[in-house]
């Protein structure tokens, strides 16, 4: 009945090993690993068992199950209308679900809503800030609807303003800020209360390079903290620079799960050679590419050669007489994967 | 599990499904906006019980329609229903763009409703907003209406009260109206097709005997007329008391199924 809230827990030493591949994330860290949490045993943030949400005959969520563990961040990947959305919404209580299980800080929406949004904090897909107010009066107010003293609302105003680097523009309103701004401001606020937990969609949809690696950086930091991040996002770089694991979503259901370094190893290859040919050749090319990779993947302006040993995939083409436009040899990324498990198909 | 642990810590969940920091939030917001609303509030009834109640009261008052009016002066006669139906304008325009944009165009009570801050108590804040508006420009009137002195009986000072009863009875149901519109064409028909008109034939000018037999009836089922005529009974001092209970009741009634149209209607708005 004691054990302490996620916040109080330090860094877990598991995602010591990502600084490596990111490269916005800050260094500074915690260094202790947590024990605390491995002594009591695997206990979920949110678990999800069959959950799912249907508006009339649509079915938004169909069915899915996943757990969240504390400390952990965790990703929604999936394209538009495959379920992300609704499932937050849902999470964050103020979407009920139609069928299955979920708890959410070992409480029952249905039943807890309140109590458990006094401890989530929301950066929804769609800004919800007030364009009468100043920035700072956007940030006491929400603080306020958490019941927090005036004098504690102003205090962490301050605070976060500083740490969403916003402070120079407390005292002006929040319509002329631009998206980025807008953004780290709605992120700020959803810290206002000090959140176990952080729901963020779509947190960087829509900014500019430089705005989405500050905000990933000051997301990177709460996870540090301890703080449990859940996003949705369609951008794989988020994704493998944010997400210790994710879940791929496609039409309402889960189709693939796990780190992003475990996903690429399942359902992709370690290195992927891509050939581009002048306009037609590719369509004269067959026997010739067989046997080059483990799987072959046809563009209309190029192939995709998916293997171990790109360079030796590369090598073997040229000895077979190809003379491609290009030859490109990166490693295997998340979006290979996403293309694979969701079809290159337009969703719309 | 650890739910209990969880639940007892620094943060509390406000009282009231946080009503007051609602209430708060509207009063900061109108801070900032105050000062469009001077006018309305304080100026517009002083120029029209003036046009009103002084200059057109004068052509009325004599013998026969003094007789209809009960014995008292046009002025005297209007100003109270004026009180009431004021309410009811207040109470629409305060209830309209500020709901639907709350939902459609800043989204913020979905921001609310992220926090511990439930459906009941966005509603609540807002209508007790809504209760104080409606008492600053209802005391305000009635300052003025003291001043030209065409209050007849102490109890009309309770017709402050009648005129945010007035107001309430349709700031309720507006904004549950407000909350299911994705855009604001429906209230230029609201304030056209009903404000208005209620405004001008529910009693406030001239007592609804003369509306033809057939319309009464339907003047009996505004609360607009109850309100009128609640306030002017009271302001006149020839309020008796069953009809001062079957007014009360009226507006009541039409509070009460305003806000609980307006839980539904808010629960589906944020809720999808």
């Amino acid at each position: 009945m004691t054990t302490p809230l996620p916040n109080a827990v330090p860094a877990d030493s598991s995602d010591v090993g990502r600084d490596a591949t990111s490269g916005t994330a800050a260094t500074e860290r915690a260094g202790t690993p947590a024990a605390e949490h491995a002594s009591e045993g695997p206990e979920s943030l949110i678990r999800a068992r069959g959950l799912t949400k249907r508006f009339g005959a649509f079915t938004a969520v169909d069915a899915i199950d996943f757990d969240v563990a504390p400390g952990e961040s965790f990703g929604f990947l999936g394209p538009n209308g495959a379920g992300k959305t609704s499932t937050m919404r849902m999470i964050g209580c103020v979407s009920p679900i139609t069928a299955g299980e979920l708890s959410v800080l070992g409480l029952n929406p249905a039943s807890d809503g309140a109590r458990i949004k006094a401890h989530i904090g929301v950066v929804p897909q769609q800004d919800t800030l007030d364009m009468e107010l100043t920035v700072r009066e956007n940030l006491i107010i929400y603080g306020r609807y958490f019941d927090l003293s005036r004098r504690e609302a102003g205090r962490k105003a301050d605070e976060l303003l500083e740490f969403v680097q916003l402070s120079d523009r407390a005292r002006d309103q929040v319509e002329p800020l631009s998206g980025g701004m807008k953004r780290r401001l709605t992120i700020a606020r959803s810290l206002v209360n000090e959140p176990d937990l952080l729901l963020l969609d779509e947190p960087t949809t829509g900014l500019d390079p430089q705005a989405r690696h500050l905000l990933w950086d000051r997301l990177y930091r709460l996870k540090q903290r301890g703080v449990t991040l859940v996003l949705t996002t369609h951008y794989m770089d988020e994704a493998e620079q944010l997400c210790d694991r994710l879940v791929i979503m496609d039409k309402a259901r889960i189709v693939a799960e796990g780190s992003p370094h475990e996903l690429i190893e399942r359902y992709s290859s370690r290195e992927v050679l891509e050939l581009r040919f002048p306009v037609g050749i590719l369509e004269t090319l067959h026997a010739e590419l067989d046997g080059l990779a483990d799987r072959i993947e046809r563009l209309p302006d190029r192939v995709l050669l998916y293997t171990d040993d790109g360079e030796a995939a590369a090598a073997a083409a040229h000895s077979r007489g190809l003379r491609p436009e290009t030859v490109l040899v990166r490693r295997s990324s998340l979006e290979d994967v996403f293309l694979r498990l969701t079809g290159r198909t337009l969703i719309e | 599990m650890t739910a209990p642990a969880r639940a007892a810590p620094r943060l509390r969940r406000p009282l009231a499904g946080g009503g007051r920091q609602v209430f708060e939030y509207k009063a900061l917001v109108y801070r900032r906006v105050w000062r469009g609303s001077v006018f309305s509030t304080f100026l517009s009834p002083v120029l029209f019980l003036a046009a009103m109640g002084v200059g057109l009261g004068s052509f009325v008052d004599h013998g026969s329609a003094i007789a209809s009016l009960g014995g008292v002066s046009y002025a005297a006669f209007l100003a109270p229903g004026l009180l009431a139906a004021q309410g009811m304008q207040t109470a629409a325009s305060e209830s309209t763009w500020a709901i639907m944009g709350g939902f459609v165009w800043d989204r913020t009570f979905h921001g609310m409703y992220a926090t511990p801050v439930t459906v009941a108590g966005i509603i609540a804040g807002h209508l007790a907003w809504v209760t104080a508006r409606l008492t600053l420009v209802a005391t305000a009137f009635f300052v003025v209406m003291l001043a030209f002195g065409f209050v007849v009986s102490p109890f009309g000072v309770l017709g402050i009260g009648a005129s945010v009863l007035t107001g309430l009875a349709f700031a309720a149901p507006i904004t549950a109206f407000a909350a299911g519109q994705k855009n604001d064409q429906a209230f230029n028909v609201i304030f056209r097709f009903f404000i208005t008109p209620l405004f001008l034939f529910s009693g406030t000018f001239f007592p609804i005997e003369q509306l033809p037999l057939i319309i009464r009836p339907i003047a009996w089922l505004t609360p607009t007329w109850h309100g009128v005529a609640l306030a002017r009974g009271l302001s006149l001092g020839s309020l008796d008391p069953i009809g001062a209970l079957v007014h009360l009741a009226v507006l009541a009634a039409y509070i009460v199924a305003g806000t609980a149209w307006a839980l539904i209607a808010f629960r589906r708005a944020l809720s999808k």
